[in-house]
């Protein structure tokens, strides 16, 4: 029964579901790394905060896309929104952080759950239609409401109060980088309990075979519609953070092209790993950083491309690839030994 | 009277969106791919075409062969990009497609840089056409004679021959057109091909109204994806009705409301597609 739905594999695919005394290893490893950059990123650290909000996006994604197979490309909506909802709330009630984000999160679940209501009836390219739609819609309420969003301007003028009254978000963005790790740290904890629980399993199912599903007595739909709000309250989160780290909210954090690059990061980790989202984005972000300081479009090209080639050929992105490897390596290292 | 240039207006707009997206129901609707990348080739047209004149070919030569290298372009794309996503889910295609725009985006900027590139008409469709009550912009008149040509080509095309026949034959039940001995897979290749050029066609002289530029393809992407699928994919018909609809509803949208008419679209579009999910005119009735 456990084989067929964990599907374990190497330890990468499957992190924690290995042998016991291993996976704790493993969950150690990108957090440390993640911990390690804090020391030693020096000018890189705003570079790194704008990866761990991007990878909590992508973990959003992943969620909705991933998980319950929910065709989302409106996911900029929720982003945008969270962000929005938290630059207006540190100028308009309170320039304290933490409740700016739990602002943020809150307003952009709300969306979530009234959009995924009406929306999730639907199914294949009407579905992500619509949340084309609305993404477009609110990107284009955004830059209609100048007064109170800035609209192409953005918004300016927020001011961010010290985290927990004792840390304030300096000109270095240290403060920024260990507070978008620890919300990310949050996040991804309660993604990991999600994803393996009773629930989880259902939506397994409902990508897999929503019919069957159905009819064994799933409430599909609830279960779809409280994916997709927990997946925009994420996306909310990360656009809030964004928001209130960079102190700015642009008009292209609604855009098309932001709900694109993070499945683009998605897609490059791999789905349904949850640490896809990790591997997707800290590559991304730093092929976008060297391929821009040849040639702002370069990345395009590069990430085009890559797109095309994990599609046709990697179905399961770079830790379908880095599994892959570690299955030849290890099947190789044994036969080695076996002589 | 202003209605009536507004209807005008928006008559010329929707047939533009019409002629783009022609091709992309088609894609979605026989092929069923989720083609991302439609806005491209319509871009790539209007690329070459402004090359050729620039160099100093003629308006209706450069239409003619920008039109024809892209449906080769087509061609080829639907040989090694497409064939191998049929199988797939939606998402694959979605990304596969996502990412070919994102290619021909850096290209194109790579090529011609970001800004806006001109399309210079020709001299006869420059200035105003005296409609009795008003002078209207001549080119506009071309926009929705030429429109109205290519729909009724289309659907003499569709309606009455054997290609149109074998057409609707395959998006309606493409293991059945199989399996009677259609070579389904050339019609893939040639009605893709097609598609392509009136795509490139559609930029080319759509070129005035949506200007070309290296982000057209993700820029419009929406506003084709809405023509197809409000029209109900793979459908010909409902394509029109929708692109016309949609190029009148936003005109009008900027002169009466200037307020809403940004997103005015977008609630129609939703409310539309909650009460219709397979568009205004779903397929697989007759086209």
């Amino acid at each position: 029964m456990k084989t067929a739905i964990d599907n374990p594999g190497p330890a990468l695919a499957q992190l924690g579901g290995g042998d016991g005394r291993l996976r704790w290893a493993w969950h150690i490893l990108p957090w440390a790394i993640a911990l390690g950059i804090f020391f030693v990123a020096d000018t890189y650290i705003s570079l790194g905060t704008a990866a761990l909000e991007m990878i909590l996006f992508t973990l959003s994604i992943d969620l909705a896309l991933g998980y319950a197979g929910i065709i989302t490309f409106g996911q900029a909506a929720f982003f945008g929104l969270g962000a929005y909802a938290a630059g207006l709330f540190s100028i308009h009630v309170a320039p304290d952080p933490l409740l700016g984000l739990l602002f943020g999160t809150i307003i952009a679940a709300l969306f979530g759950l009234v959009t995924g209501m009406l929306i999730l009836h639907t199914e294949g390219v009407t579905l992500m239609m619509l949340t084309l739609a609305i993404a477009s819609m609110l990107s284009a309420v955004a830059l209609q409401a100048n007064g109170l969003t800035g609209g192409d301007n953005g918004l300016q003028g927020m001011h961010i109060s010290p985290l927990f009254g004792l840390f304030p978000f300096d000109l270095w963005g240290r403060t920024g980088y260990l507070y978008a790790l620890g919300v990310l740290l949050l996040w991804f904890i309660a993604a990991w309990r999600i994803v393996r629980s009773p629930f989880g399993r259902s939506l397994d199912g409902i990508r897999q075979n929503p019919r069957r599903m159905r009819a064994i007595g799933t409430p599909v739909w609830w279960r779809l519609v409280a994916i997709y709000t927990l997946s925009a309250a994420m996306a909310g989160t990360a656009g809030a953070l964004k928001a209130q780290t960079n102190q700015f909210v642009g008009i292209d954090s609604l855009d098309l092209l932001v709900s694109g690059t993070a499945l683009v990061m998605l897609i490059l980790g791999g789905t349904r790993r949850l640490y896809g989202a990790f591997v997707g984005a800290a590559f991304y972000v730093v092929v976008q950083d060297l391929a821009a300081e040849f040639d702002p479009f370069r990345w395009m090209f590069v990430i085009g491309g890559l797109l095309i080639v994990i599609v046709l050929f990697l179905d399961d992105g770079l830790m379908g690839l880095a599994d892959w490897t570690q299955e030849h390596v290890a099947g190789l290292w044994r036969g080695a030994f076996r002589k | 009277m202003a209605y009536l240039t507004i209807l005008l207006d928006g008559t010329a707009y929707g047939m533009v969106l019409f002629i783009i997206s022609v091709g992309l129901t088609v894609t979605m609707g026989l092929m069923r791919v989720v083609n991302l990348a439609h806005g491209a080739f319509a871009m790539i047209g209007g690329y070459v075409a402004a090359t050729i004149i620039e160099q100093g070919g003629g308006f209706l030569t450069a239409i003619v062969v920008a039109s024809l290298a892209v449906g080769a372009l087509g061609a080829i794309a639907e040989l090694l990009l497409y064939r191998p996503l049929y199988r797939r889910g939606e998402l694959a295609q979605a990304l596969m497609t996502f990412g070919f725009t994102f290619v021909v985006i850096a290209a194109l900027t790579a090529l011609f840089g970001t800004n806006v590139k001109t399309l210079p008409a020709p001299a006869l469709l420059i200035g105003l056409t005296d409609l009795g009550y008003t002078h209207y912009p001549t080119y506009r008149l071309f926009l929705i004679a030429v429109g109205a040509v290519t729909a009724l080509c289309l659907w003499l095309l569709i309606d009455r021959t054997l290609y149109g026949a074998r057409l609707r034959a395959a998006v309606d039940n493409p293991h059945m057109a199989r399996a009677i001995g259609m070579d389904v897979n050339l019609l893939f290749t040639g009605t893709f091909a097609v598609g392509c050029a009136l795509a490139a066609f559609g930029g080319i002289i759509g070129a005035a109204l949506l200007p070309l530029e290296p982000f057209y393809a993700l820029r419009y992407l929406v506003t084709f994806l809405i023509v197809v699928i409000v029209g109900g994919v793979g459908n010909f018909k409902g394509s029109f009705i929708a692109a016309l609809a949609l190029g009148i509803i936003d005109t009008a949208g900027k002169f009466l409301l200037p307020g809403t008419s940004a997103y005015i679209i977008y609630v129609l579009v939703i409310v539309l597609l909650l009460w219709r999910p397979h568009g205004l005119v779903p397929a697989r009735s007759a086209p």
